[in-house]
């Protein structure tokens, strides 16, 4: 029988399998930042151990830090002790820190792929349950916890039970003023938040080959969302030609060699999952959520779940509570409903491509005089794009400030916030009560429909405002 | 890592469906560089009005007298989203030493077992008769039998760990000390595939 993409890569990483419990699995590469790292560093030297591969670690600061004037020390003492723990650790056990103010400097899950350290075949750890991301270029990556990253410190291997395998199937063409972000939105809404537990997810089909390597970092980052341990795309043309030229891509004779291997990675016609489904392309419209985890969508235009239409009591006890805390009705539309906040950025939505999504939208247009916005690029080399293609004058024109990059409002770590009782539309990923701020009322969407709610101050459809 | 073989407590009903990490422990609180003082933040914007310790909410479990003791008993899909292990370290540092479920989040549940938290995971019919109890009620959980009964009834369920989990377990060991041990064949490993 065939084998899955996914097997062909955890098979050749184990290096023990332990009888009736995990396997020790090998990690190319670990990717830190300040806020699950430090006390794997106190954990590793309380044991009197050394870092086993510190060559194989990248680091960076990006959760905690402010979004503007980074030049400056940062004023949140609690975050400045966490990021400077960062700097001494790395120095002390010789590991590479693209930390403030650095070039490289970012968002990880931007960094990673943007220089070039994630490949295809690779498997690739870190602190943070968004390193699903990185699985967009064939590799098999998931987040950990620290003390898993202790492990890695100590043995460049984790311990994992091999999770089942899921496929789905995306075919046909998308509609216009459809995007990445609206297809994973539409694949939590259908199975739920917790449908993928304890699966790998592998993403397939012509809709996804159509993808660029944004937009399929975009749907490998959100798996976790609907609980999967990670999410998978067969690398291809598309995929070789983004890592090709970026600063820590094979070169030369390395990349022949490399090249070769990543065109055995894909899933064989007759290996077999554990789940497959299917979905339709045409099927999927601008998504917003409603509710308090990424599960809760549906379509823009769409109406809010009856309470009649969910039968199970403890689930309609959270349905009422989510509708509650979000200030909404069973049954109600979204449309054209009134928006004080628009985040856009997050490891989710915050590359280029993004910006320039955005920014085709708003060009020779103004904001909403009412809406706030935090626009925040993924990493210093985003950044630089943007002011490269001259992104930032369409922005300036239309009244919205460009911040420096960081994972800002997604998490509010930093003072980047949204209001009690406000609303947010938000390009990122998760929409748990108080997760942008206490109080704080999130509703993830695409870049298109962020820039839409943008101009015009409310829920919009953004296929009535394409030309 | 504490030990944990068997035990008998009073629980706290969590009637929650996918309780996500950010509400186990709200970002705010990820500053710190240590593993120390997170109970008191446990499910902080649940626990208490405006950020107000002062003020808590009547209607939230842990702050209802009634109930206590060192189990949480939790609705499906627990411990969601996020990675953040400060979610298992606030738990185990409130006093926690079991967190039952009809389903566990992946990441959380490796974090739970990587500091001596036990995730029992019980059938949906289970978790309904546990829920259906008075507060005065016990839950035993027996990890060498792997049974989780509820004491008034008799009413007894058996859950899944893996023998591996369940030795380290019931003994205090963790992943890393494994690890460590296994340094000269990772090595091996290594130059076996180039």
């Amino acid at each position: 029988m065939g084998k899955t993409i996914f097997d062909k890569i955890w098979d050749r990483h184990v290096v023990k399998i332990i009888e009736d419990g995990p396997s020790v699995l090998y990690i190319d590469k670990h990717l830190i930042h300040e806020v699950t790292s430090p006390q794997a560093f106190s954990g590793i030297e309380k044991r009197g151990a050394k870092l086993f591969r510190p060559k194989q670690i990248v680091a960076t600061a990006d959760h905690n830090v402010p979004t503007i004037n980074q030049h400056l020390p940062i004023a949140d003492q609690l975050s400045k002790f966490q990021v400077d723990t960062l700097i001494d650790n790395c120095k002390k056990h010789g590991v590479e820190l693209y930390g403030l103010g650095h070039e490289h400097q970012g968002i990880v899950h931007v960094i990673g792929p943007e220089l070039g350290i994630t490949q295809p075949g690779m498997t690739i750890v870190c602190g943070d349950s968004h390193t699903s991301t990185h699985g967009a270029f064939g590799s098999i990556a998931f987040g950990i916890g620290t003390s898993e990253v202790e492990m890695v410190f100590a043995s460049q291997c984790v311990m994992q039970s091999k999770p089942k395998v899921m496929r789905i199937n995306i075919e046909g063409a998308i509609q216009n003023g459809v995007v990445s972000k609206d297809i994973i939105l539409f694949i939590i809404a259908q199975i739920s938040a917790s449908g993928a537990t304890g699966y790998f997810v592998e993403y397939a089909g012509s809709a996804i080959r159509a993808l660029s390597m944004e937009a399929r970092m975009t749907i490998c980052n959100m798996s976790i969302e609907m609980g999967a341990r990670g999410g998978i795309i067969a690398p291809d043309e598309t995929t070789y030609a983004y890592i090709k030229g970026r600063p820590f891509a094979p070169k030369d004779a390395e990349w022949e060699i490399k090249l070769a291997e990543w065109k055995q990675l894909f899933t064989d016609a007759d290996a077999k999952f554990d789940v497959e489904i299917n979905i339709n392309a045409a099927d999927i419209q601008p998504m917003v959520t409603y509710g308090t985890n990424p599960g809760m969508g549906l379509a823009v235009t769409g109406t809010v779940p009856t309470l009649e239409s969910i039968t199970d009591p403890t689930e309609q006890q959270n349905f009422e509570k989510a509708l509650k805390y979000m200030g909404l009705t069973p049954g109600q539309s979204l449309l054209g409903m009134p928006v004080q906040n628009v985040f856009i950025g997050s490891c989710t939505n915050s590359r280029i491509e993004d910006f320039r999504l955005v920014a085709s939208i708003i060009k020779g247009k103004q904001k909403d005089p009412n809406v706030k916005t935090l626009i925040v690029p993924g990493s210093q080399a985003v950044a630089k794009q943007i002011i490269a293609e001259g992104l930032d004058k369409i922005f300036a024109a239309a009244g919205v400030e460009i911040r420096q990059a960081g994972c800002s409002a997604c998490l509010g770590m930093n003072e980047d916030k949204i209001p009690a009782g406000e609303y947010c539309i938000s390009t990122s990923n998760r929409n748990f009560e108080g997760r942008q701020g206490a109080g704080a009322r999130t509703m993830l969407v695409s870049p298109l429909t962020a820039a839409a709610a943008l101009l015009t101050g409310k829920i919009s459809d953004i296929r009535t405002m394409l030309n | 890592m504490q030990s944990l073989q068997k035990i008998t407590s009073r629980f706290i009903p969590l009637r929650i469906e996918n309780v996500d990490t950010d509400q186990i422990i709200p970002a705010r609180f990820l500053k710190a560089t240590t593993k120390l003082g997170f109970g008191k933040n446990l499910f902080r914007d649940w626990r208490y009005e405006n950020d107000d310790e002062t003020k808590p909410k009547a209607d939230f479990v842990l702050n209802q007298k009634q109930y206590s003791g060192d189990i949480l008993v939790a609705a499906k899909n627990f411990g969601c989203g996020s990675s953040r292990e400060h979610a298992a370290w606030s738990i185990q540092d409130y006093g926690f030493k079991v967190v039952v479920s009809s389903f566990f989040a992946d990441i959380f549940k490796n974090n739970a077992l990587n500091n001596g938290v036990l995730p029992v995971t019980v059938t949906d019919a289970f978790l309904q008769q546990i829920f259906a109890e008075d507060a005065d009620a016990t839950l035993t959980i027996d990890l060498e039998k792997q049974t989780i009964t509820i004491d008034n009834t008799g009413a007894s369920e058996t859950f899944d760990i893996n023998a591996y989990k369940k030795t380290c377990m019931l003994n205090g060991y963790d992943d890393i000390d494994y690890l460590l041990s296994m340094k000269e064949e990772i090595a091996a490993f290594e130059k076996a595939r180039g």
